[in-house]
């Protein structure tokens, strides 16, 4: 096992930069996930209109695995409709299972590919897409 | 102590994880397995192997006998009065609930106070929520100072006329303070309470004495002592054991059975329905064999040696945090560094095949104590090297530098 496979420096980047941190004032619905055999937890908010997720941020506390994804899972979703943003978290699933996926325009995620040589951190990075799965099929 | 001799007792320390020799930093969380207690549990079954207590038939009897006498070396291990004051169970969980559930349901009323700490684990937390949910009675916290310690006058103060048990930790699996057990078990006794502890965490390193500490209650687990999982035991005062209902029925536990009515067995069996963890507690009689054979005292000092030079060359450390007292610590060092979550911090240290827990270590109202989400921990035991504690400080370093200048 080689850390910088883990590791990468787009991880780190989201870590140290993360973006859309912090709380939205508007939002359409909030959904809190914990992952308690860790201790880290996320709070996703979602601003969602017509069928489209038009804006999402987050605030938590957790590992550089769950917050870089949790950056990047926002990234990601915005302007996505629904049908598309569940796919791509069906999609990051599958890469956490040690599938090939290929996220064209969507570099960063495909750099957290090698969490899925750490079964133990697996759960970390799905956190936020799993809160993301929830938000939107609330809504349904 | 020839530490050499006992590390070739361990097999599963002989081995390489991610391509290094393995540091296994975590045994707080559960120790590992000498050849002697692996024997112990895979002799019983290949050669005395049956359900005890009930064969008129020979193995019947080997069975029972092996099961009865790892009985009988649990309570002069603890210096229980009798083995009839030892009831097996699962583990320091079950032990716990078994207490809350049976006594403490039964005495508490609305008025009555439960008095724990806010460094216990959860198993020595959530039963008393359960207990003062069900029943009425008050759940109040003897106050943590500025090191996480508690002190005799805030135990003074918590305990009053009213409480009626005083549960409490004797050594923390986080904060790897020891309590003052016997201190607080007077102020219990004098208020009319009882004392409970959870001895999960001190009975692996310290002598423990249930008499000179006059506690009612003791509950500990053998995994984290050289034994096997799944088998630990609660020491009772006979008075209160005596008069205690079982939570479990069935099998094993009874007197006579009529169609609507029936009666228990004596203590302890009326407490261990179903056939028990027979292996298990022969398991549990090897690891004290194995533990008694080097001395407690001996494995008590070479646990506070290892902790004490951890504290120290952790210490230096820079940006490392240590939570809890500096001195008296047994067997167990909780930190973090900064700007690295614990997690990332126990992922880099697996990769150079050292094992520590990352977490919040079940004492989630510990960590809001402390102002953390999760820790990390290192813990020593019988088998562990100043040497191992220098590569954890070099990894540590490692993975400050990795996660500092490793990204620009």
């Amino acid at each position: 096992m080689e850390l910088n496979d883990l590791y990468r420096r787009v991880i780190m980047d989201h870590y140290k930069n993360p973006r859309n941190r912090g709380e939205m004032q508007d939002e359409s619905v909030a959904i809190q996930l914990n992952n308690p055999t860790c201790g880290d937890r996320i709070s996703l908010q979602l601003q969602l209109e017509n069928g489209v997720v038009t804006d999402a941020r987050y605030t938590g506390e957790g590992c550089s695995i769950s917050m870089s994804s949790a950056s990047m899972m926002t990234e990601a979703v915005k302007g996505l409709k629904y049908e598309e943003a569940l796919a791509l978290a069906e999609r990051f699933s599958s890469l956490m299972k040690g599938a090939d996926e290929e996220f064209e325009e969507l570099e960063d995620i495909e750099a957290l590919s090698g969490v899925n040589k750490f079964p133990a951190r697996i759960k970390c990075a799905t956190l936020a897409w799993n809160a993301l799965r929830k938000g939107i099929e609330s809504q349904k | 102590m020839n530490i050499n001799a006992i590390r070739e007792q361990f097999p599963i320390l002989h081995q390489e994880i991610n391509g290094h020799p393995l540091v296994y930093l975590d045994s707080a969380a559960s120790s590992q397995k000498p050849r002697s207690v692996i024997d112990a549990v895979s002799k019983y079954y290949e050669l005395d192997h049956a359900n005890v207590h009930r064969g008129v038939h020979s193995l019947g009897s080997r069975a029972t006998d092996a099961y009865e006498g790892a009985r009988e070396k649990v309570a002069k291990f603890i210096n229980a009065p009798s083995p009839e004051q030892i009831v097996f169970t699962r583990g320091t969980t079950t032990a716990l609930n078994l207490v809350a559930s049976s006594y403490a349901r039964s005495i508490c009323r609305e008025g009555d106070e439960i008095v724990i700490t806010q460094m216990e684990h959860h198993s020595n937390l959530i039963p008393w929520q359960q207990v003062a949910k069900a029943t009425g009675a008050t759940l109040k916290y003897i106050p943590l100072q500025a090191d996480g310690t508690i002190s005799i006058a805030d135990a003074e103060a918590t305990i009053t006329s009213n409480t009626k048990v005083v549960s409490v930790t004797y050594v923390s699996n986080v904060l790897g303070c020891v309590n003052p057990i016997k201190e607080l078990a007077a102020i219990a006794h004098r208020n009319g309470a009882i004392m409970v502890v959870d001895g999960a965490q001190s009975t692996p390193h310290m002598r423990v004495d249930v008499q000179d500490l006059d506690v009612d209650f003791y509950a500990f687990s053998g995994h984290k002592m050289c034994g096997p999982t799944g088998i630990g035991a609660l020491y009772g005062r006979r008075s209160l054991l005596e008069n205690m209902e079982p939570i479990e029925f069935g099998g094993e536990m009874i007197d006579f059975v009529e169609l609507y009515d029936s009666t228990w067995k004596e203590i302890p069996y009326r407490f261990e329905g179903g056939t028990p963890i027979i292996a298990g507690a022969v398991g549990l009689g090897a690891a004290i064999d194995f533990l008694e054979e080097i001395g407690m005292e001996a494995v008590d000092e070479h646990a506070k040696q290892l902790t004490k030079y951890a504290y120290d060359v952790l210490s230096n450390v820079d940006g490392l945090t240590i939570y809890g007292p500096k001195q008296d610590r047994v067997g167990l060092v909780t930190f973090n560094l900064d700007e690295v979550h614990p997690h990332d911090v126990a992922t880099v240290l697996d990769t150079k095949g050292i094992a520590v827990r990352a977490g919040h270590h079940c004492c989630q109202p510990l960590m809001r104590w402390l102002n953390v989400s999760a820790t990390a921990r290192a813990s020593f035991y019988v088998y562990n090297t100043t040497d191992e504690i220098d590569q954890l400080v070099e990894a540590l370093i490692q993975t400050k530098e990795f996660f500092g200048y490793g990204i620009e």
